[in-house]
Parts: structure tokens; sequence; C-alpha cells
């Protein structure tokens, strides 16, 4: 409920004005402040994507015929992070963290339970019907899984083309096959493959067709869902060189959900990570990989398999003990407690807020970034001791 | 196919065919799966034969004139009573013999085609169109409409068919086809509407519906351009086996009483009928049983030629 | 149960100098709609006890199926194997009765497999799935195999296992799941378990548990063992030799610090420059060109030559063998081998 009152500020200010204030207002937000302060490397501009405490409860319910709820899966509980233009956003975290919940979210899949997505300073979770739609052709998704995201009773040029047949403004008619051919060619396939089914295709090549479909309506964000994972180590590479080479091409704004922490530094500008549904830290790829300052995040880090075996001798490991909770049943206050080398008294009863830490607060370090922990410290675990 | 009607330049098409193979050279046609479809099936032997079997069936049952010059009510008691078939008189009425109201057999045949045609095509589009469209209301849409529709189609499974039959036909004095084929129909519905509403959840938890749904697609797209597609497999299949069983079961209904009757005619009336005479003339009854097999036949090897045509992975 | 009593475990009668298994010149084929998919094209390596074997490789390079074949559950109608070996401990088990194969399966070679959910049944306890292979095999009573299965999840550190010993496998995570598979691989103490792509669909913070766990479990029991997997990372931290395969055939051996510090082969030396770095964001990435071969069309001579970006008409016409790899002044570099034909240019140039 104390959502509810929040969300009605920024809501209300967008109405008034439309882009100015609404951006205005979350900037004085606690959160983005932080951000703004630090160091910012290059110019990033404004943010395209604004997300502000968003929430989805899966509720789980008993019955057949009178359904009552018995319960909430609680799969992403109060993130809230910025999307600049022409950046890429990494997500990061284990399984049942949230992060593809997030993903169908952002690209209203799913229907939030409470909280804002501001998108050009117009929040997304409430609209529908043309206007949506509208906002979908800035905003499209990259799948996981190549093998089950194409229909496979339509050719290829089906699958692009009908994304103008959904949104036939973008292209008039006799025009669409040609199109499809370009987007073919644009993402390094073949354009006389335009009536070949899915199955006639490796995976790295689906994934291809899945990103022409993406970028057939000349999107301003794409959201990737594990894009690459799915994919053989030889075709990873390529895949994530063509997205990186359609992003400068394009002007795209990633947001890049993935499990792979190396993958995502590659690819990332600033990372986030996610555990249990809330945000653990968040930072430019520099702060989170060279300067974590959660445990979490630390612990994730140094469990990584790096493909050099004397490196790997030299780095400090943590194996975390036990498993993930329950999404359906968190650990009250920090959500990591219950793994977390560090736990004390206070980790129980408060919190974490998502903010730079006290001790580093106004010091011009990269360990200045938002981390929701209590006793953030720095440790590097990516680097040989 | 929507797709069908766009605009093709063709000569903006590359020439280049880097190792293109054979079936994909110098097309530059949209495809779509129908399109590719027709084209799989002018192909299959499976479909020849049996789109061929059906032809000859569906021509008895609209021009039975054709096939016959004789009456299948004409009765001659006193001279042709249970009179042997003939086998060489090819395409004569005494070809397959006389029933024990020295009625032609062959003529029968002939004749019965329309009605039992009728009844088995008729029953099974009614029911495959209500049972998909019901069930694929409650997969995809799921909730209290599944809960609904579910419990519904529970409810109607319940009811034995046979005794559900007995009770509906015997209400009506005179049955005409169409009263048997509703009566069918009212009660066959369930077992397709539980096929395709498995059929459809399965389909609905896929990337690809979700990706229609990321770019906009309207509900009505997404089920008639994705879901049913991927979900008409198992219809299919579902819907030319039970064809058969909607022919032998108007033979059943037909024997017991309450189905089409005299002097109606359909392979059913005459199965009924021939049991009278089964150790004198096991003809009579075999000779429509015959008829019944052949339709069952090709319409399950038409049904499978079709599920494969539609599925571009046994391409 | 005769051939297992008469040689008790770890070290078998008469093992001196013969491997604990060796794989000669395996070939597996496939019968599909496509013609012969030549899966498994003349491999050969060997475990010792007490050794790791990684054997690296992408989907479709027959790395699990040369797994499948050893364990002896290829699917033998569309299966073929026309040529080869396997020996266990010196007997081929290609020429035993499948009565014989039962008798290794399980008890002497155990297998671990990707997804642990669907490799045990979800209607049976796992204490109950556990104590089967004592019941089975050793013919324990029930309340002994009982007992039997809660100590091997204690030795897989379950916790609590005494109490979840009577659990069903939904019941667990997906570590917990992949330990109780590898409790199931210990419980009869074979010599060689092959674990196939073991933590794959876990999360990073389990796997480094579950990696863990095998691979002290192995130094304890003085196991061979042999982890089939893709991913670099994985491998570099318990392997011991690796052998990289592709489209089929091994294309290069190398102790593992010696494999990623010096890459024999270009397949090798693409993958290593194809993964980015966790400790440092790098440039474009290098890319591998093209894609791996269809099986029923594997290119002329050495099947890595049209992604290769050294290839040469040697490449395209004459299969490279298994060339032992040197120094530049002759020196033998032991366990080292590349099946390319430039291999000297790779690791020197």
């Amino acid at each position: 409920m104390a959502e509810l009152s929040k969300k009605n500020e920024p809501a209300a200010s967008v109405d008034a004005t439309p882009n100015v204030t609404g951006v205005e207002v979350v900037e004085t937000g606690s959160e983005t402040a932080a951000i703004e302060a630090l160091q910012a490397p290059v110019d990033r501009g404004e943010p395209i994507l604004q997300v502000r405490n968003l929430v989805k409860h899966f509720p789980l319910t008993q019955g057949i015929l009178f359904k009552k709820q018995v319960g909430a899966v609680k799969a992403v509980d109060g993130i809230s992070f910025d999307l600049y233009q022409g950046e890429t956003l990494g997500i990061v975290g284990e399984s049942g963290c949230g992060k593809s919940t997030v993903a169908k979210l952002l690209m209203r899949l799913e229907t939030a339970t409470a909280g804002e997505i501001f998108y050009k300073g117009q929040d997304i979770t409430k609209l529908s019907g043309r206007a949506l739609k509208a906002v979908r052709r800035n905003i499209q998704m990259v799948f996981q899984d190549p093998y089950t995201s194409l229909n496979p009773r339509m050719t290829v040029g089906d699958i692009i083309g009908e994304t103008f047949d959904i949104h036939p403004e973008v292209a008039p008619k006799g025009d669409r096959r040609r199109r499809v051919q370009e987007l073919l060619d644009v993402v390094g396939l073949n354009p006389e493959y335009i009536n070949r089914y899915p199955h006639q295709f490796s995976g790295g090549q689906r994934q291809r067709i899945g990103i022409a479909r993406g970028l057939a309506l000349n999107p301003e964000i794409i959201i990737c869902d594990e894009p690459v994972s799915a994919l053989d180590v030889s075709v990873q590479a390529q895949v994530i060189n063509l997205m990186e080479k359609l992003q400068d091409e394009f002007n795209l704004s990633y947001v890049f959900i993935a499990h792979d922490l190396s993958i995502v530094r590659h690819i990332s500008d600033r990372v986030g990570v996610m555990y249990l549904g809330k945000m653990a830290e968040i930072g430019t790829d520099e702060q989170i990989y060279d300067h974590p300052t959660h445990p979490y995040t630390q612990a994730l880090l140094s469990a990584v398999p790096v493909p050099d075996p004397e490196a790997r001798e030299n780095r400090e490991r943590i194996i975390l003990t036990g498993d993930v909770p329950s999404p359906a049943n968190p650990p009250s206050g920090c959500r990591f407690r219950t793994r977390c080398w560090k736990a004390q008294d206070k980790c129980a009863q408060e919190v974490p807020l998502l903010a730079v830490p006290e001790r580093f607060k106004g010091a011009d370090t990269p360990a200045a970034h938002e981390s929701a922990c209590h006793f953030a410290e720095e440790k590097d675990v990516v680097h040989a001791a | 196919m929507p797709e069908n009607t766009a605009v093709v330049n063709e000569t903006t098409e590359p020439v280049k065919a880097e190792a293109a193979p054979a079936k994909d050279a110098g097309t530059g046609k949209p495809r779509s799966l129908w399109s590719d479809a027709w084209h799989d099936l002018r192909r299959s032997p499976l479909f020849i034969t049996s789109a061929v079997l059906i032809l000859v069936l569906l021509s008895m049952a609209v021009f039975p004139s054709l096939w016959t010059d004789g009456s299948p009510t004409e009765a001659d008691l006193a001279n042709k009573y249970l009179k042997k078939p003939e086998w060489g008189a090819l395409f004569q009425p005494e070809w397959f013999g006389y029933d024990i109201q020295g009625r032609s057999v062959y003529n029968r045949v002939i004749y019965g085609a329309r009605a039992s045609i009728t009844v088995g095509v008729m029953v099974t589009l009614i029911v495959t169109f209500l049972g998909t469209v019901i069930g694929m209301l409650a997969g995809y849409f799921g909730g209290i409409l599944d809960t609904l529709l579910s419990r519904l189609t529970d409810i109607f499974f319940g009811i034995p068919f046979l005794l559900g039959a007995l009770v509906i036909l015997t209400a009506f004095e005179k049955r005409s086809v169409w009263v048997v084929i509703l009566a069918i129909s009212f009660l066959g519905w369930t077992s397709m509407a539980r096929v395709a509403r498995g059929a459809v959840i399965q389909v609905k938890q896929t990337d690809y519906i979700l990706a229609a749904k990321a770019l906009g697609a309207s509900t009505f797209r997404i089920l008639t351009r994705h879901v049913l597609p991927n979900a008409l497999a198992p219809i299919i299949v579902v819907a030319t086996t039970a064809l058969g069983g909607y022919i032998a079961t108007e033979a059943t209904l037909s024997f017991l009483g309450v189905g089409l009757q005299e002097p109606l005619v359909s392979w059913g009336v005459d199965v009924a009928g021939a049991f009278r005479s089964i150790r004198n003339a096991p003809y009579v009854l075999i000779m429509p049983s015959v008829l019944v097999s052949i339709t069952v036949l090709s319409f399950l090897m038409f049904g499978d030629a079709v599920r494969n045509a539609l599925d571009p992975k046994l391409r | 149960m005769t051939l297992i009593d008469e040689s008790p475990a770890p070290q078998g009668a008469g093992d001196s100098g013969t491997p604990l298994l060796e794989v000669r010149d395996l070939h597996v084929e496939f019968h599909t709609r496509d013609g012969v998919a030549k899966a498994v094209n003349g491999v050969n390596y060997t475990v010792n006890a007490g050794e790791t074997l990684a054997v690296l490789g992408e989907s479709g390079s027959g790395k699990s199926v040369t797994a499948q074949a050893i364990m002896g559950i290829l699917d033998m109608p569309p299966g073929r194997i026309p040529k080869g070996e396997i020996l266990f401990r010196g007997q081929d088990m290609l020429k035993m009765s499948g009565e014989e194969r039962r008798k290794i399966r399980g008890a002497r070679i155990a297998m671990i497999f990707q997804d642990a959910l669907s490799s045990l049944n979800p209607v049976y306890s796992v204490g109950f799935q556990l104590g089967e292979m004592f019941r089975v095999h050793r013919g324990l009573s029930k309340k002994d195999a009982r007992a039997k299965a809660v100590e091997l999840m204690d030795r897989v550190k379950i916790p609590a296992a005494a109490q979840r010993v009577d659990d069903y496998p939904h019941q667990f995570s997906g570590g917990m799941r992949q330990r109780i598979m590898i409790a199931m691989a210990l419980a009869l103490e074979p010599d060689l378990i092959i674990a196939d792509e073991p933590t794959t669909a876990l999360d990073v913070t389990v796997q480094a548990q579950v990696m863990d766990l095998l691979a002290e479990l192995q130094r304890e029991y003085n196991m061979g063992l042999i982890l089939i997997t893709h991913d670099l990372g994985v491998v570099a931290d318990v392997a011991d030799k690796i052998a990289v395969m592709y489209a089929g055939r091994i294309v290069e051996t190398a102790p593992v610090h010696e494999l990623y510090k010096r890459p024999a082969h270009p397949y090798t030396k693409g993958l290593l420059e194809s993964i980015p770095r966790l400790d440092r964001k790098g440039q474009e990435l290098y890319a591998i060109k093209g894609l791996p071969p269809n099986l029923t069309r594997i290119p002329t001579g050495c099947a890595f030559n049209p992604r290769c970006p050294q290839a040469t008409d040697l490449c395209r016409t004459e299969v490279p063998a298994l060339f032992p790899v040197t120094e530049q002044d002759g020196a033998e570099l032991a366990g080292r081998g590349s099946a390319c034909h430039y291999w000297k240019e790779t690791l020197h140039g």
C-alpha cells in the first residue's frame, strides 16, 4: 500500500508536462542520484527507460472451482533501475532470481503487481490498446531458446514479415518482402533463405532470425533474455558480435539478461545483480566486477569457472552453502542472509536499501556504487591475488 | 492465407543461389503453411490414394445414378430372394447378390453411401469445430473460463454415449439424417474438446506465442496463426479416426432401431438388416461392411497425409 | 554377480600397465532420414585409476555418443558401432554378452547425467532408489539398503540425510538432486565414473559446490573420471588431461595447464579466444566463422577446414592424424597431440 501512494506522484507529473518533469521527478529520487553523482564515464544522455519499485507477485491458489489465494511467489519485489540511450544494462542472477520476470514485465507480457516503468517519461504499465501497441514498436525482445521462439509452421519470411502485418504502418505491403530480405542480410543470413522453415537452421542461425524479428520495427530498446545461453561456445561469440554491431548501427539500448557473468561483462556498460527478486548491487561493469561490495556479488563472481587453470588457483573462492530459498517464502530482512557469511542480527530485521553504502559516500572510489548490504565492503575476487 | 496475396516483386530477388537446396531454388513466391502443405500433398502417394478413394465414395454419395441404373428399394421377393452374387457382373445390380427382400445389394451399397458418408463427415465437421473452439478457448484463456468449460465437458463426457443417443433419438418419431447427425454431435464433441484443450495448452507455453504477444499481435491473430496451426495435428488425427467411428455409430443406432429407418438407405441400415440372413447369405452383411471399412481407411489415410504435410519438420 | 565378486574393487587383478579404460579407434554412426550420420569417427583415449579426463566439445562433436557407447546405452537400431574396441581393464566390452555388460554397468562403470530430475524416477522416494542399487546388486535387505542410502546421502553432503531419505526427487533442489545422482553413481564404488555435463543445468554457485564434491570423492575412491562438457571453465578446475573433440574426432589432447596456455589446434585456439573474460573488458570477441558440420556431410580432409583461418589444400584433401606435439627443439611434450597438419605453426608460430 505504501507503494500505491508513491506511485501517483511521478505519474501525475507526467500527465502535467509529459517529458521534462517526468525525468526530473525521478532524478530527484534517492536511487538515481547516486549513479549520476558518480564519475559518469561517458555522456549517456537521458534515461530512455526508468523502472521504479517494480513488483510482481504470482498468486498461489488452491481449489478447483473456487480458487482461493494461499500465498504468493514474490518473483520481483521492488526493483528500480534506469536504462540510458545506446547503452547495455546487464542483469545477472541465478535461476529463480526474477530476472526473466523483469524481462516479461518490461515487455508487458506480464502485468506488474505494483510499480512503474517509464518509457520516455510515460508509464507503460498502465497502457493498453493502441497506446501499448505503439510502445511495442519501440521495445522489442530476443528470446532465450531459438528452438521454441520461432513458430515451426511458419517460414522465416512469415515470421519476420508478421511484424509488418501487425504494424502495417512500418512497411507498405509491396515493400515487405524486400524489407524481410534486408533484415536477413543485416543479421548475416542469406536473403534467399526467406522461404525456409526454422528447423532447417542451426541454433545460431535461428537466434539471428529472432534478432531480425526484434529489429523489424526499428525499436529503440531490445530486451534480451539469455540470448546466447542455448548456443554453442563457438557460435555465442558470433551472435554477441552481431548484437554489438547492431547496437552501434541502429543506436539500440539493450537490457541484457543472462546468467553468464563473463558474457555480461563483455557486452554491458552497467550491470545489476539480482537475488531473490531484489537488486543486490548495480553499477558500471568495472564497479561490479572489479570492486564488488555486496557479498552475493562476490560469491557469484568467485564461483565462475575461468578457463585459465593458473589464474584459477590464485583466486579466492567463496563457496556458498545451501540453496537459494523459495521466493514464495523469502527470508526476512536481507534475502541473502541465510547464505551470507557476514550475516548478523541486523540483517534479519532490516531490509537493506539499494544505495551507495554510508562508508563510501562522497568518496572518489569505484566502490562507491549502489549496493544493498548493511555491511558492504569492497573485495576483489576476480583477479588473482 | 493472407501471405499469398502479398505482392511479390520477383525481379528484386537476388540471383545468387548459394547452395540452396533444390526445394528453395528459384522460388520467389512467398510461401505459407497451407500452400507448402498443398505442394507436398500433391506428391504424397498416401494422399493421392486416399483422395481418389474419397472422390469415388463422394461420387457415389452425390451421383449414385452414375454407378447404377437400378433402384435400392425395388424388391422382387419372388425371383430374387437371397439370390447369390454374380461376381462377373461388374457394376450390375446382380453383382453383389440380393437381400432377403430381393433388393440388389449392389444398388443398396451405392445408394447407402450418401447417408453414411453424410453422417460421418457432418458429425466430424460439427464435432471438430465445436470441440476445437471450446477446447481452444478453455486452453488458451484458462482461469474461470477454463474451469467452466472443462466442467461442462466433463458433464457431457459423463453421459453414456449409447444411452444418451437412445434417449434423444427415441424422442423423435421421424428420424432424418440430420436428427441422427445432431444427436451424435451433441454427445460426441467432448473428446475433441479435451484433445484440443491439451494441444492448445502445450502450444500456449512456447516462446513464439510470447514473441507474437510482444509484437502486439491481436488475440485473434495469435489463435489463428500461431496456436491453431500448431495444435492442429492431434486434432486432425482424432477427427479422422473418429470419422469411421461415427459411421459405425450410425450403423449401431440403426441396428438398435433408433437410427436411420427404412425406407432410408444407409450402410448402417443394411448391416442392421443383414443379421437375419447372416448364415445363408453372408454377402448381405459383408458388402456394406467392406464399404464402411474402405471409407474409414480412406479418411484415416487422408488425415495422416494432411497431418504430415502440415508439419514442416517432416519435409 | 560372480564377475564383480571375483575381482574386488579399486585394484583389479593384473592391471599393472593396463589402463582402466581404453577406447580404440571407435566409430559410431546413426542411420537417419538424411543419410548416415557419422557421430564418432575413430576416437582413441585412455583413462587410468584416479585420473580425470575431460572430453570437451560442442553439441554434435560426438562427446556424449562416445560416452554412451562406453556405457552400452546407445540406441542400437539407429546407432551402430561399425568399428572399434572399448577395453575395460583389458577386456573388450563390445565383444561381451549383454549379461556381462550389464554386470559392469552401474557396478564398475557408472554414469551421471545432466538432467538429474528426469534421470530420477519421480514415483519412488530417493532413499528407495538409492537402496535399490544395494538390493539388486548386493542382495541387501530392505532395512540395510535404507541404512546404506542414508550413509550415501551423508557422503554427498545432503543435510539432514536421515530425515530426507524418504523424500521424493521433486522435493529436492537442482543441486541436491545432482548430489543424489552422484550418490547413486557412487553406490557400488565403481572404478570409473562418466559424468555427462554434470553441472550444466545448475547455477554458478551450486555448480562450484557440486564440482568440488565430485573431485573430492574421486580422490577419495581413486576412481577414473571422464568429464564430458562444453564449458572450458569447468574443465580447467578439475581435469588432469583434456581431449578436444570436433565432428566425431579428437583434434587435440593435452595436460590441462598446457592446453590453456599453448593450444596446438586452431579449433582449440579459436574456442579459447572466443570466450569473454571475467577479469577485464575485452574488445570485439574473436569468433570462429561458420557452423559445426552436418554429421551426414562431414567435409573431406580435416573436418574443421571450412572454418579454419589457416586451411590449405592439404587440409581439404587429407585427414590429419593426431600428431605428437613437440617443442621447437624436438623435445617431447608428454601427453600432447594435435590433429592439425600445421600444429607447429599453431603452437610455435
